[in-house]
C-alpha cells in the first residue's frame, strides 16, 4: 500500500497497482473500471439535469474521486454493509445500486430508493447493504458504531465500511464513534474520502497534523493514507483493514487522499482555489490512470476498457431516460409514513 | 400480584422482563452497569446480563445515542439511557437528524426500535444544567415519540410499551418520582400511547398534568376539595401521540381547565396543550380563559428558595386553581 508523506499523489501507477492487476481476476477489475465509469457518467448526466432545470434542490458530486469509493467497495462480500454521506453517489453505485431506481430517487420520484423522500443526499438501499447517506458531516460515524456493535453482538461475520469526509473528523462524533469503536473491537472500518476541503476550508487550516490517518493513534487503532486516486491502492488498505475488522480485532482508519474536481455542491463558485490547481488534479483522473494500468499490464486492451466505458454510458443514459417517466409521489397521506406500526 | 414498589423499581422491572423475554433489548449508557447507572435504575442488571447487554460507555453522550440509533436500524431493540436529560443536547444530532428521520428520509424501508430513558426534572440541587425538561423540543421533531410516566404503575407499563414501540421513544423520568411507591402488578403488562388517564375525577375545573405536575396537581386538590373546589386531573402520560380526547372530554366537562408543566412557559408543551383544547368542540364550554401554570422562564438554580419558585410547587397550583375555579363568576 502506498503511504503519502505530502499531499501529492504520484503520477505513476503505484507498486501496489502493478502487482495487484494482476493478482486480481480480470472480471472483478472490469466490475472496478464499469462501476467507476458508471459513476462519473451518472453525476455528469446529474449535473446535466440540474443545469436543465429538471432536478430540485442541490446535489454534492463526486467526480475526481471515484477510485475511493470503488477501491473500497471491491474488497466486501455481497452481504456486507456500507454506510455512508452526502457526496454519496459512488459508493451507491458500487454497492450495487440500480442506476434507474437511483436516478429516479435522484429526480424524486416515488419508484426511487427512498420513494423520492430523501433525494441526491440521502439514498439507501437497505436491502442492498447500503444503510444510507447522511447530510450532516460526520453524523453517519456514530450510527456505523451502533450497527457494527449489532453485527458484533449477533456474532455475525458481515463487516461494515463507514465513509465520511476530511471535515468530518474534526467532529466531536468522529472523536467519540472512534474511540468507542476501538474500546469495543467492533467490526467497521471507517474511511475519509480525503479530498482536502471541508467545503471551501482546505485540510491544512482545518487540522494540525498532516494527515488524517495520523488522528488513529488516538484510537489505539492502525491509520494509513493511501493515495485515494489509485483504485487498487485503496482495494489493498482496504482490504488489510477488513480482514482486521472481520477477525474480530476491530476497526481502522484509511484516508483515502483525493480530489473533488466539482464544487462543494451547486452553490460553489470556487473562490478558495485556483483553476490550476484543479486542473493538476483533472491530470491524475482515477478512470484514465486505472484504463492505463489495464492496458499496460496487457489485461485488456484499449477497446476493451473503452467498451466498458461505452457499456457504462450506455446504462446511465438509459437510466436517466427511464427514469424521467417514472411517477411523481403524492402528498396525501406523508404523515403516514413517519412513525412505523 | 400487586405490591407496592418504587417508579425506580418499576422501570427496572421493565427492562428485565423485557430483556428475559426479547433477545434483541440491551441496555446502553454511562454507568449502567456495575454502579447501577447514576440513578440505580439497573441496579443488579449486570449480574443477571452480563456486560454485553448491559453496557457501559464512555463519556461520549452522541456515540452512544449514535450506537443505539444503528443497533435498532439493525433490528436491535437498545434501551439507551442519558445520564441527565440535559445531556441530550450532546445527542441531539443522532436522536433528531439520524433516528427520528431515517425511516422518513430513506422511503419508509426502516424503522428504529429504541428508547431513550431521560432523568429530567429540578428539585435536587443539581442547579441549571442537571434539572432540564426537554419535552417540547423532542415533541417538535416528527419521528420520536415522547412519554412522560407520573406514577410507578404507568412507568411500567409504559417503559414496556416504549420498549416494544418500532418508533425512537423519549421516556422522561422524572428524578423526583423514582423513590414514589406505588401499587405495579408483578406480571409483564404494556399501557398503550395515546392514552390519557384521569387521575381524579372532579366537576369544577380541569388541571392536564404530566410528569412530576401529576403527583402535585392530586395533592392540590385533595386541598382545594376541602374547600368545595371538585378538580379532574388528566394525564396525557405520552405528550405524542397526545390523547387529545380525553383532554377535550374532561374540558368539555368542567369549563375550565389549568395545564401544569415544569419545563419553562414560553414554547413549551403546554402551547400546544392550549392550542389543542382552544381548537376544539371544548372551547364552546370554556367559561373562562385557558391557563396555563409552568416553569418560570429561567435556568434553574441552585439555590433551593429559588429552585422551588422557579417550577409550579403545590401551593401554586392550588392558588392557580382557586382563581381559575372563581374567573367569570
Amino acid at each position: 500500500m502506498t503511504v503519502l508523506t505530502s499531499t501529492k499523489t504520484k503520477k505513476v501507477p503505484t507498486p501496489g497497482s502493478n502487482r495487484l492487476v494482476h493478482e486480481l481476476p480480470r472480471e472483478k477489475l472490469a466490475w472496478m473500471l464499469q462501476r467507476m465509469c458508471e459513476i462519473r457518467y451518472f453525476e455528469e448526466k446529474a449535473e446535466d439535469l440540474y443545469i436543465r432545470g429538471l432536478v430540485h434542490g442541490t446535489m454534492h458530486l463526486s467526480i475526481g474521486m471515484e477510485a475511493g469509493s470503488v477501491g473500497s467497495i471491491a474488497t466486501l462480500r455481497p452481504e456486507d454493509l456500507i454506510i455512508h454521506h452526502h457526496r454519496g453517489h459512488g459508493h451507491t453505485i458500487a454497492k450495487g445500486a440500480d442506476l434507474t431506481i437511483m436516478m429516479a430517487e435522484f429526480l424524486g420520484r416515488e419508484t426511487g430508493y427512498c420513494r423520492g423522500r430523501g433525494g441526491s443526499m440521502h439514498i439507501a438501499d437497505i436491502p442492498g447493504g447500503n444503510l444510507g447517506a447522511t447530510g450532516v458531516v460526520g453524523g453517519g460515524i456514530p450510527t456505523a458504531v451502533g450497527i457494527a456493535l449489532a453485527l458484533q453482538m449477533r456474532r455475525s461475520e458481515q463487516i461494515l465500511l463507514s465513509y465520511f469526509g476530511d471535515g468530518a473528523t474534526n467532529e466531536g462524533e468522529f472523536h467519540e464513534s472512534l474511540n468507542m469503536a476501538s474500546v469495543w473491537k467492533l467490526p467497521v472500518v471507517f474511511i475519509c474520502d480525503n479530498n482536502q476541503y471541508g467545503m471551501s476550508m482546505h485540510t491544512s487550516r482545518s487540522m494540525n497534523v498532516e494527515k488524517v490517518s495520523m488522528r488513529a493513534a488516538s484510537y489505539g487503532i492502525p491509520g494509513v493514507t493511501v493515495d485515494g486516486n489509485d483504485v487498487l491502492a485503496v482495494y489493498e488498505a482496504v482490504l488489510t483493514a477488513d480482514e482486521r475488522a472481520r477477525s474480530g480485532q476491530g476497526p481502522s482508519l484509511v484516508d483515502c487522499l483525493t480530489y473533488r474536481w466539482r464544487g462543494h455542491s451547486k452553490s460553489d463558485r470556487n473562490l478558495y482555489r485556483t483553476n490550476q490547481e484543479i486542473d493538476e488534479w483533472k491530470q491524475k483522473c482515477p478512470i484514465k490512470r486505472f484504463k492505463q494500468v489495464l492496458v499496460d499490464a496487457a489485461i485488456m486492451t484499449r477497446d476493451e476498457v473503452e467498451g466498458i466505458d461505452q457499456t457504462a454510458k450506455t446504462a446511465v443514459d438509459h437510466a436517466a431516460e427511464e427514469a424521467q417517466t417514472f411517477p411523481e409521489p403524492s402528498p396525501e397521506n406523508m404523515e403516514d409514513e413517519v412513525y412505523a406500526l | 400480584m400487586t405490591r407496592e414498589i418504587t417508579y425506580l423499581e418499576a422501570l427496572r422491572e421493565a427492562m428485565v422482563q423485557e430483556m428475559r423475554t426479547d433477545k434483541e433489548v440491551f441496555l446502553i449508557g454511562e454507568d449502567v452497569g456495575t454502579y447501577g447507572g447514576a440513578f440505580g435504575v439497573s441496579k443488579g442488571m449486570l449480574e443477571e446480563f452480563g456486560s454485553e447487554r448491559v453496557r457501559d460507555t464512555p463519556i461520549s453522550e452522541a456515540a452512544i445515542a449514535g450506537a443505539a440509533t444503528g443497533a435498532a436500524l439493525m433490528g436491535m431493540r437498545p434501551i439507551m439511557e442519558i445520564m441527565f436529560m440535559d445531556f441530550l443536547t450532546i445527542s441531539t444530532n443522532q436522536l433528531v437528524n439520524a433516528a427520528a428521520k431515517m425511516r422518513f428520509m430513506f422511503g419508509g424501508k426502516c424503522s428504529i426500535p429504541m428508547v431513550i430513558r431521560a432523568p429530567s426534572g429540578s428539585g435536587t440541587g443539581a442547579a441549571a444544567q442537571h434539572s432540564q425538561s426537554l419535552e417540547a423540543w423532542f415533541v417538535n421533531v416528527p419521528g420520536i415519540k415522547v412519554v412522560a410516566p407520573s406514577s410507578p404503575y404507568d412507568a411500567k407499563g409504559l417503559l414496556v410499551t416504549a420498549i416494544r414501540d418500532n418508533n425512537p421513544v423519549l421516556f422522561m423520568e422524572h428524578k423526583l418520582l423514582y423513590r414514589m411507591k406505588g401499587p405495579v402488578p408483578e406480571e409483564s403488562y404494556g399501557i398503550p400511547l395515546k392514552s390519557a388517564e384521569v387521575k381524579r375525577e372532579g366537576r369544577d375545573l380541569t388541571i392536564v398534568a404530566y410528569s412530576i405536575m401529576v403527583p402535585r396537581a392530586l395533592e392540590a386538590a385533595e386541598k382545594l376539595a376541602a374547600e368545595g373546589i371538585e378538580v379532574e386531573v388528566v394525564d396525557p402520560r405520552s405528550l405524542k401521540p397526545l390523547d387529545t380526547e380525553t383532554i377535550i372530554r374532561s374540558v368539555s366537562k368542567t369549563g375550565r381547565v389549568l395545564i401544569a408543566h415544569e419545563a419553562p412557559t414560553t414554547g413549551g408543551f403546554g402551547g400546544e396543550l392550549a392550542a389543542v383544547i382552544a381548537a376544539s368542540e371544548a372551547f364552546d364550554f370554556l367559561d373562562a380563559p385557558i391557563r396555563r401554570l409552568a416553569g418560570r422562564d429561567v435556568p434553574i438554580p441552585y439555590n433551593r428558595t429559588l429552585e422551588r419558585a422557579a417550577v409550579p410547587q403545590v401551593e401554586d397550583i392550588v392558588a392557580a386553581a382557586r382563581a381559575l375555579a372563581q374567573e367569570g363568576k
